[in-house]
């Protein structure tokens, strides 16, 4: 009887081996799947299970959080929302994470290893630390200015400082305040609904994830191209441009736009003051497709991987299209598509002397008690164009601005630079064009310059003939470089 | 271990004098509360920042129901082992504060006081069945008693609603208890009479048939009857856990009583064959097995993660260390996280490490009560301690199997640990006839050790008192050995009241 009751015990001691490999199968080796299992909660939960980190810009919080009481405990709050969205993004129980809510979502929630305060500590303990902040390279002022400045109309505004490429403000409008869709009620289904089918697509970020048609602020591409090309040697001499140009390789003929004046043959300068579409048109067919490709890739175009650390939609420049499509592309147009954010990059490197920097938005991580984490890596410079072929352009935006289409722009006490843009858009171009305008300022005592800025405004309410670069967006990037300057 | 040599009549057995150990009890009782109340500062300090009101008096309550069990063991089975009521108290407290912790998720349905009210209830039957039960022996006159009983309880529930698709509860006055959760004992109690009785007659009589011999139907007619018809019942009331477990504790002791292999390969066969058909033909099964093979299943389909993908997902967010007492997340599996699903609760919030740690505590009270038996002489006695002590064994391993995936869902309450009054009274009533087996067994009186009693003459008969015992098994080399071999008892003064 005790040789059974010890077989009994030593089949319990079975049973209990079996629970326990069981148990560390569940919960060591298989932990990791369950915990991703999509219809597992937990990973909301303790997200929303503490305060999220706070977003700064000039070190002042844009963000904050409020105890909801519920399940999904903190919910986000904005201050200013609307004037950051673009900025920040939405952080939502329903709806996820956007921008940069969504790029630093592991710092912001605290799920991030950095913040740990040793190695492996979050791995074996399963736990979060306190959400930590991340500082952005937005200049309020700058990005107040952009914000007024587009006021009701549609349109987006980016801005950076050419010498370190920070991003000193991201504007879209109309904007939407990113604070309705926190919580899990329904009021932030409705505000879900309600921003989603918004014609005026208030929660698409303008500055970042749409491109346009750069028209004609893309000629600064161009005249890089050919300068650098050799194409153009002298910007006084006449080009051999005939006024209308047959686009090559077919019967149809591009003319300028009226106030243009007369731009037969005319000279590098006079053409990209008054943005002759002839003279770029056949500049970019001489310098030829590759060179076009080339230049442009150099400023950034055709980049998928640009992320800032957001995301940025990718500027298209076409690297297979016959001649008469090069001309059309090389005038910022048919499927030549930049966001602002690209086309301020591009003013920003003709002002640093040709040097690309890559734009970046987050300055630093700190983690809860304000110590730095981490500094945003700064990439060296590439050299997008020849220092002299910059200095060049540098000259003729200027007179773009001193005596041409974009006087609106003008500040006393700096040298600014810039290009307008009307682009065409549709099929056919039926549409309302879009106003651009790019610039870039230098303080007069300054050796390099303070800001650089993109203006695309689609307003559709005007009348087309008032929509111009020089007369709805010089404006604005005035006063945008004004507020960056000061 | 051998036989040993008779010793003359009337001579007592010297007995190795083992201390009483009340001591070490207490102050494991102590550690017991303290684990206890340190539990419920945690789940107050995670969930609110501060010690929470529910610690002092759960504290209290835990306390003086340890101490009022403690003062009973001390003053009426002093020699009993010092470990068993200690792990009760421990598993009861643990549970209480696991059940508060989950209340904190039903604001409107807290749960944990009427689970303490439950506990005392618990304690006061373990109290009189110490203090009212001078000797385990007693039991075997009330077998058949126990098994009318046992059989009226597992029946009643048949005429009541179902509750969650399963007949097995009562519902009397806002109260709601589970009849099968008594019937177990009372069923072991006739299980361990019965083969006790008739063990040598299963071993050794009967028709030899594919190289095993086969007991007669007279002796092996009734207890089948038996089991057959409450295995029935449960299977009727769809209690499959508390079948499966009654089939397991039944196997284990035929075996331990005949200490014949066969049965267990018998037993194995029928469980496969019950398993198979049952899984085939009740829908409600069928789903178990299938859930059990394909936990994500509804979350493919749409309809969202099962109880058990949900109990996956406690456990494995828990890992090796746990998230801390109150701070995970294991109310998202709903309905029956306080029952069927609380180690769930205690995996995710108390890691691998915890879980172990409290299979550690379940494998001890049951190799205490093994032991128990073991050291005893009655045969009743033995299959009494065996019974009990397979009771939680098995219980454990079919609700945490059940819960982690390694076998199908069968509804079961942990012991001790679940929501559930019913459970709780009995975990209590169980550990209390263990303490008292245990006392019997360490106790250096002579008769209480030596004396074994026979059920030869039918259970519920009074088995006179000083007489000699003719199958006292005393070597119990192993459960062959012929009757004759039993050994003079030493008779005398403490045996039967």
């Amino acid at each position: 009887m005790i040789r059974c009751v010890r077989h009994t015990a030593a089949f319990f001691l079975v049973l209990l081996v079996a629970l326990l490999l069981n148990a560390a199968r569940v919960q060591v080796l298989q932990a990791g799947a369950y915990d991703d299992n999509p219809a597992n909660r937990r990973s909301a939960l303790a997200r929303y299970g503490r305060p999220r980190g706070d977003i700064l810009v000039g070190g002042n919080p844009v963000t904050g959080s409020r105890d909801s009481g519920g399940r999904l405990r903190y919910e986000r709050t904005y201050r200013q929302g609307p004037l950051y969205a673009p900025v920040t993004g939405y952080a939502s129980q329903l709806y996820g994470t956007s921008l940069v809510e969504h790029a630093e979502d592991g710092i912001l929630s605290g799920t991030d290893s950095r913040l740990a305060p040793f190695p492996l500590w979050a791995e074996l303990t399963h736990g979060r630390q306190p959400g930590g902040r991340v500082a952005t390279t937005i200049d309020p002022a700058a990005q107040r200015a952009a914000f007024d400045g587009l006021g009701g109309k549609k349109g987006a505004v980016a801005a950076v400082e050419p010498a370190s490429g920070r991003i000193l403000a991201l504007v879209s409008t109309p904007s939407y305040d990113p604070g309705a869709l926190s919580g899990t009620g329904s009021q932030t289904t409705a505000a879900w609904r309600r921003l989603n089918r918004d014609s005026g697509r208030p929660m698409v970020d303008r500055a970042l994830r749409q491109t346009y048609p750069p028209g004609s602020v893309f000629k600064v591409v161009t005249a890089a191209a050919a300068l650098d090309g050799g194409q153009v040697t002298d910007i006084d001499a006449p080009t051999d441009t005939p006024d209308p140009y047959v686009l090559p390789g077919s019967s149809t003929r591009l003319t300028n736009e009226d106030e243009a004046g007369d731009c037969a043959h005319a000279t590098l300068r006079y053409a990209f003051r008054v943005s002759c579409n002839t003279v770029f048109a056949h500049l970019g067919v001489e310098v030829g497709l590759p060179g076009m490709v080339r230049a442009a890739e150099r400023f950034g175009f055709n980049d998928d991987g640009l992320k800032i650390p957001v995301r940025v939609a990718r500027s298209v420049f076409d690297t297979e299209m016959d001649r008469a499509r090069l001309a059309l592309s090389s005038i910022g147009q048919y499927d030549t598509a930049a966001t602002p954010l690209q086309m301020a990059v591009v003013a920003a490197a003709v002002a640093d002397d040709g040097e690309v920097r890559p734009p970046y938005l987050v300055d630093r991580v700190l983690d809860s008690r304000g110590r730095t984490v981490a500094t945003a890596s700064v990439e060296p410079p590439r050299q997008a164009v020849r220092r002299t072929t910059a200095r060049r352009l540098q000259e003729l935006m200027t007179d773009v601005v001193t005596s041409g289409t974009g006087t609106a722009a003008a500040l006393d006490g700096a040298t600014v630079g810039g290009k307008t843009g009307t682009a065409q858009h549709g099929e056919r171009g039926e549409g309302t064009p879009y106003a651009w305008f790019i610039s870039w300022a230098r303080a007069q005592d300054a050796a390099r310059p303070a800001v650089a800025v993109a203006v695309v405004v689609e307003d559709a309410a005007a009348d087309r003939a008032d929509i111009s670069g020089g007369g709805s967006a010089a404006p604005i990037a005035r006063e945008v470089m004004r507020a960056a300057l000061r | 271990m051998t036989a040993r040599p008779a010793r003359p009549v009337d001579t007592p057995p010297p007995g190795p004098r083992l201390p009483a150990r009340r001591g070490v009890e207490l102050a494991l009782l102590f550690g017991a509360v303290l684990i206890s109340v340190l539990g419920y500062i945690d789940v107050g300090l995670a969930r609110q920042n501060a010690v929470p009101g529910g610690a002092a008096r759960y504290g209290t309550g835990l306390g003086v129901l340890a101490l009022l069990a403690h003062l009973a063991v001390r003053f009426r089975a002093p020699y009993a082992d010092p470990l068993l009521l200690p792990i009760a108290v421990l598993l009861n407290g643990l549970g209480l504060v696991l059940i508060f912790r989950l209340d904190l998720e039903t604001p409107g349905d807290p749960a944990a006081p009427t689970q303490l009210m439950w506990s005392a209830i618990g304690v006061a039957l373990f109290t009189a069945v110490i203090l009212l039960l001078r000797d385990h022996r007693t039991l075997q006159r009330y077998a058949y008693v126990s098994v009318a009983a046992a059989l009226a309880l597992l029946i009643v529930p048949i005429f009541f609603p179902a509750i969650n698709g399963a007949k097995i509860w009562i519902r009397v006055a806002g109260f709601s208890f589970q009849p099968g959760e008594f019937a177990k004992v009372l069923l072991i109690v006739f299980f361990a009479a019965y083969l006790a009785a008739n063990r040598h007659a299963l071993a050794y009589t009967g028709r030899e048939v594919w190289h095993m011999q086969w007991p007669t139907g007279r002796v092996l007619g009734p207890i089948v009857a038996i089991w057959l018809l409450s295995v029935g019942v449960l299977v009727l009331e769809r209690d499959l856990g508390t079948s499966l477990l009654f089939f397991g504790v039944f196997v284990v002791l035929l075996y331990v009583a005949t200490g014949r292999t066969g049965w267990i390969a018998v037993g194995l066969l029928l469980a496969a064959v019950g398993a198979a058909a049952v899984g085939h033909l009740e829908p409600h099964v069928h789903g178990r097995v299938h859930d059990w093979l394909h936990p994500f299943d509804g979350i493919a389909s749409g309809r969202g993660p099962s109880q058990l993908a949900q109990s996956l997902f406690a456990f494995a967010a828990g890992g090796m260390l746990g998230t801390g007492l109150g701070e995970g997340h294991s109310y998202l599996i709903g309905f029956a996280m306080k029952s069927d699903f609380i180690l769930a609760t205690f995996g995710e919030e108390l890691g691998l490490a915890g879980l172990t740690a409290l299979f550690l505590l379940y494998a001890l009270l049951v190799a205490r009560g093994l032991r128990a038996g073991v050291a005893l002489r009655d045969p009743f006695g033995r299959l009494l301690a065996v019974g009990l002590a397979s009771l939680p064994a098995i219980q454990v391993f079919v609700i945490a199997g059940g819960v982690m995936g390694l076998i199908p869902l069968t509804g079961m309450a942990m012991p001790f640990l679940a929501q559930g009054g019913s459970s709780v009274v009995t975990n209590w009533v169980i550990v209390a006839l263990l303490l008292r087996i245990s006392d019997s067994a360490r106790a250096p009186r002579p008769a209480a050790a030596e004396t074994g009693v026979i059920a030869r003459t039918t259970p519920g008969g009074r088995t006179p008192s000083g007489s000699r015992s003719r199958s006292g098994d005393p070597s119990s080399s192993n459960g062959r050995t012929p009757p004759a071999a039993g050994r003079e008892d030493s008779g005398g003064a403490g045996a039967a009241p």
